[in-house]
């Protein structure tokens, strides 16, 4: 009889196994195809305005003579330096961001005076602009990439303190309720059940943040010109200067690419943490 | 002290003596449970039975250790395993993972974990089923998932708070008896609750009817009926027939009040 019951539920669960599967091809290919429209309507808007002779060719290049430039520039030594640099930042910057807002996350969590304190200052500061921060850090730390590091981390480091802490908050209880009854008590509870559960929200508080670090890099890059590093955004503030339009829009589509390549990269994370999860729905 | 308990207790695994929990609510006190009292026997099944509201799952949260009783005492003999209407399984582990855990939490070795807890969801009929995640199985699953996961807490008393009502009947009724078997192979004490007095009468050897607002202690059934039962036996339908008059009797009483 028991046996039976198995029977049925296999048949249930191999019912949902059997539902005729888009195939991978397909899958990329349909979350591929509006991307790729966008990026055509994009270009042919920027053509048209281009081409209907709004500016100059000499302030606002079309499309073709900037990808042409941007061939040109990607193997000149400068070029790939700068992006060096500005990846360097970014990845260091981003890093001790996570160190620190993951900190302040499960302290806050965990401590209820914490929380009671700065649980608020946590989410105001998240609405601060973190380049508005960079006079004060210049006058702090001088004009040197300590001062960038500060407007960043600052930038994405309450995004992901706030990430952590909204997991954390929103775990069901009836979750902590069994790993209770289990035995899991203080450190083992927070191990077993609320951070692997907070971890989906973690991962969005990880994906916005980087996004407030790229944006306070980038910021702190342009305003202030720190020493002989020929970063990115150095770079799009000299062609400025000599009114190079070609150069700078060839950076800023090496700014948009940097910035939509991670940022994918956390979708792709988001996506598998949510499957894994069981928070998509049905797969389909 | 608590050896003259201990001695007196003997035999008891289970233990409430003039529980009262209340919990403030818009300055005034709300009553859960008033003055309840029940014993359950090492190795016993006794259902308790009530309306939504009768503090059934207070009861169960107080012997669990989750709650504070306000007044009088409640005791468990050994440890607690607890299961609710969700399987609340950890959804980011597969079925052996989440029985894993449970075997973890007790202290045994990570060696044993992985075989042990194949054992017990063999036990449950889920053989084949171990590297499933909890969104990739179906409700009556979960929940032999989640007795899996009570027995590898190694519990001397299973606390079960309506674990098969959101169950379809069939599912259900495979479920009573899977739980009679592992109860009768376990030698566990269970207390199980719900509102429903036919799968009451079916699993328990005696039945608790519970008052609503706040909730008590009422009457208390006990039940012959050899084993295996049936949900479709005529005098388990008289039996539970009896019971939910007691109920509806009951129920009326606290709307009247």
């Amino acid at each position: 009889m028991a046996e039976m019951a198995v029977e049925l539920d296999r048949v249930e669960v191999d019912d949902l196994e059997q539902r005729p599967r888009v195939s991978r091809r397909l899958r990329v290919w349909s979350s591929l195809w509006p991307k790729l429209v966008a990026i055509a309507l994009a270009l042919g808007l920027w053509q048209v305005v281009v081409s209907v002779g709004w500016q100059p060719d000499y302030v606002l290049p079309g499309p073709g003579a900037v990808f042409k430039r941007l061939a040109q520039d990607l193997g000149t030594a400068n070029f790939d330096l700068g992006v060096a640099v500005t990846l360097r930042r970014a990845l260091f910057g981003y890093a001790i961001a996570v160190a620190i807002g993951s900190l302040i996350g499960i302290l806050v969590a965990r401590v209820l005076v914490l929380r009671k304190a700065i649980g608020a200052a946590i989410l105001g500061l998240q609405s601060m602009p973190s380049i508005a921060w960079f006079p004060l850090a210049i006058l702090l730390f001088g004009l040197n990439e300590t001062a960038i590091f500060f407007v960043v981390i600052l930038g994405a480091a309450p995004a992901i303190a706030g990430g952590l802490l909204s997991g954390v908050d929103h775990v069901q209880p009836l979750l902590i309720r069994v790993g209770r009854v289990m035995g899991a008590r203080g450190l083992g509870l927070y191990r077993h059940v609320i951070l692997p559960a907070a971890l989906p929200s973690f991962v969005s508080g990880l994906k916005q943040g980087w996004a407030f670090a790229w944006r306070s890099l980038m910021a702190g890059e342009i305003i202030g010109i720190v020493g002989h590093q020929f970063s990115i955004g150095q770079q799009i503030q000299f062609a400025r200067d000599f009114a190079d339009s070609e150069q700078l829009l060839a950076i800023m589509v090496v700014i948009f690419v940097i910035g939509i390549a991670v940022d994918s990269v956390f979708g792709v994370l988001d996506t598998a943490i949510r499957r894994r999860w069981g928070l998509l729905g049905s797969e389909a | 002290m608590s050896k003259v308990l201990e001695l007196s207790d003997k035999g008891h695994s289970v233990s409430v003596e003039a529980l009262t929990v209340a919990y403030p609510h818009d300055d005034r006190l709300l009553i859960a449970l008033q003055g309840v009292a029940l014993e359950v026997q090492r190795g016993e099944l006794v259902c308790v039975v009530g309306a939504s509201g009768s503090g059934k799952s207070t009861l169960l949260n107080v012997l669990a250790g989750l709650e504070r009783p306000t007044r009088g005492r409640a005791h468990v003999h050994g440890h607690v395993a607890l299961m609710f209407q969700e399987a609340a399984l950890l959804p980011w582990l597969t079925a052996a993972g989440n029985v894993e855990l449970a075997l973890e939490l007790r202290g045994v070795k990570r060696s044993e974990r992985k075989q042990i807890a194949y054992e017990l969801l063999h036990r449950v009929h889920l053989e084949g089923f171990e590297g499933r995640r909890p969104h990739e199985l179906s409700g009556g699953m979960r929940q032999r998932v989640a007795l899996a996961r009570a027995l590898a807490q190694d519990a001397d008393v299973l606390l079960m708070d309506e674990p098969f009502a959101a169950l379809d009947a069939i599912t259900r009724d495979l479920l009573h008896e899977e739980l009679v078997r592992l109860w009768q192979q376990t030698g566990l004490t269970i207390l199980f609750v719900t509102h429903n007095a036919r799968e009451a009468v079916r699993l328990g050897d005696r039945v608790l009817v519970f008052t609503s607002r706040p909730g008590r202690v009422a009457h208390e059934v006990r039940v012959d009926l050899p084993r295996p039962r049936s949900l479709d036996s005529p005098e388990l339908a008289v039996i539970a027939g009896r019971i939910t008059d007691r109920l509806k009797h009951e129920m009326g009483r606290s709307s009247d009040g």
